[in-house]
């Protein structure tokens, strides 16, 4: 009981390393998906082939091959090593992008043909009917698909910890060998601190969703508050 | 820019001994995901008190955190409680099939809210005894109809095995860490296991896409 409180701070201290190396896979992610799911409905052939090509390989082989991949073989061929928090970001940014970009496609696809029918009626350039009328409809049904994908990115953090990237589950692995007797303390503090985590991502997520829906002047389908149990993996 | 086509060629048996561990492990974490998931479903369909609640809290929390630490917990700590130890791979394929569980709960949850109520009130009609009702009436109309769900999760399953290597486990990219180890060598054999799993997943997603639109077609 008297190793607990080291035990604690010492997996609270790859908490930082955790929320950076989300935060900034959740940021990469959007900006991905948006763009790669734009792509994926441009009327450009050869966008759509390249848009198509990074999903479905990023979408086709698996995230801990990928995370090798970026750390261990990238510095081979270009010769320089990334560090490994920005190897980790990258490597959630790019699979989880892959993810979203078919979440954007769907969503954008999904608002009724009518809403694109009456732009082109008015007369609005192909910007402003993708920006200003079906992309704002389309980014309330986005939002529950991505509040999982997320999640799914937060989980996918632990996997950093093959390329030392200092977070949670690394700071748990490295007390393993000392504290053998305390294993059940590590991994419940470490698993506490996820499901925290999941929940604060739901919470955020499940606040835009109210305040997108209200926007457009629509009520917000009623939905447990803390767990996000639509979808799931990817 | 250092690729060699001979240590590419050379590196492959033994990702493809690798690849054999890793598909064995994903079908049967499949099965056991598959099987238990639809154990849970169907016991929180009948509303016990407290058992309910208890594996409603269950699931969301697997689904909530991190499958390698699971594995860790199963594999590191479980020893250390009970006195029980499984092997690497039995204890990935337990990790895989608990945690796949959660999701196929939900994926059978909706299968069986999408059976017509008056089904139910048919049976209850008919006097069925309430065990024939699942096995005869409910889950054949609603299984059919989660397969192709069942399908992606167990895709999902085949790209989230690498991460055992953690415990030992000697999949493909176990091997793939193993010839690099030996010949010095790293950019062939991580390029080919990547490829090694988009051959394998390319080409099941695209069956699961058709078995999609089958259903989509014939319901």
């Amino acid at each position: 009981m008297s190793n607990v409180p080291h035990i604690v701070t010492s997996v609270l201290s790859g908490l930082t390393a955790t929320v950076e190396a989300a935060l900034g896979g959740i940021a990469l992610t959007v900006v991905l998906s948006l763009v790669a799911g734009l792509a994926l409905l441009s009327p450009s052939r050869l966008v759509r082939g390249i848009a198509r090509v990074y999903v479905e390989i990023f979408r086709g082989t698996s995230e801990v091959v990928q995370l090798f991949w970026l750390f261990f073989v990238l510095p081979v061929l270009v010769g320089f090593q990334l560090v490994p928090l920005f190897a980790g970001i990258m490597v959630l940014g790019l699979n989880h992008g892959a993810y979203g970009a078919e979440v954007v496609r769907g969503a954008v696809r999904s608002v009724p043909k009518a809403q694109y029918e009456g732009a082109i009626a008015l007369n609005l350039s192909p910007a402003q009917r993708m920006f200003r009328v079906l992309l704002p409809q389309a980014f309330v049904e986005m939002l529950p698909p991505f509040n999982n994908l997320f999640i799914q990115l937060l989980k996918s953090t632990a996997l950093l910890s093959f390329i030392s990237a200092g977070e949670i589950a690394e700071q748990g692995e490295l007390l393993r060998p000392v504290f053998g007797a305390d294993l059940g303390w590590i991994y419940a503090t470490e698993l506490v601190l996820y499901l925290l985590l999941a929940i604060l991502i739901t919470i955020g997520m499940r606040a835009l969703e109210r305040s997108a829906a209200r926007r457009l002047g629509r009520t917000p389908p009623a939905r447990a508050k803390v767990f996000a149990s639509a979808g799931g993996a990817g | 820019m250092n690729w060699s086509w001979q240590a590419a060629v050379e590196s492959l048996p033994l990702l493809l001994k690798g690849l054999l561990v890793t598909v064995e492990l994903t079908l049967l974490g499949s099965v056991l995901a598959y099987l238990l998931g639809l154990a849970l479903a169907v016991l929180r369909r009948a509303r016990i008190p407290v058992l309910s609640q208890a594996i409603w809290l269950f699931v969301e929390f697997v689904r909530s955190t991190p499958l390698l630490i699971q594995v860790f917990v199963l594999f590191w700590l479980l020893p250390s409680l009970t006195g029980f130890k499984m092997s690497a791979f039995v204890s990935g394929v337990v990790a895989l099939g608990l945690h796949y569980a959660s999701y196929t709960a939900e994926v059978y949850r909706a299968g069986i809210d999408a059976v017509p109520k008056g089904q139910w009130e048919a049976a209850v009609a008919l006097n069925l005894p309430r065990a024939h009702v699942w096995r005869a009436v409910i889950l054949p109309q609603a299984i059919p109809r989660v397969l192709p769900a069942l399908g992606n999760y167990t895709i999902s399953m085949f790209k989230e095995t690498p991460l055992l290597l953690s415990i030992g486990v000697l999949d493909v990219l176990y091997q793939a860490k193993a010839v690099g180890a030996e010949t010095f060598r790293v950019v062939e054999p991580y390029t080919m296991a990547g490829v090694l799993f988009l051959l394998v997943s390319l080409p099941a997603s695209i069956l699961v896409r058709r078995l999609e639109r089958r259903r989509a077609h014939s319901a």
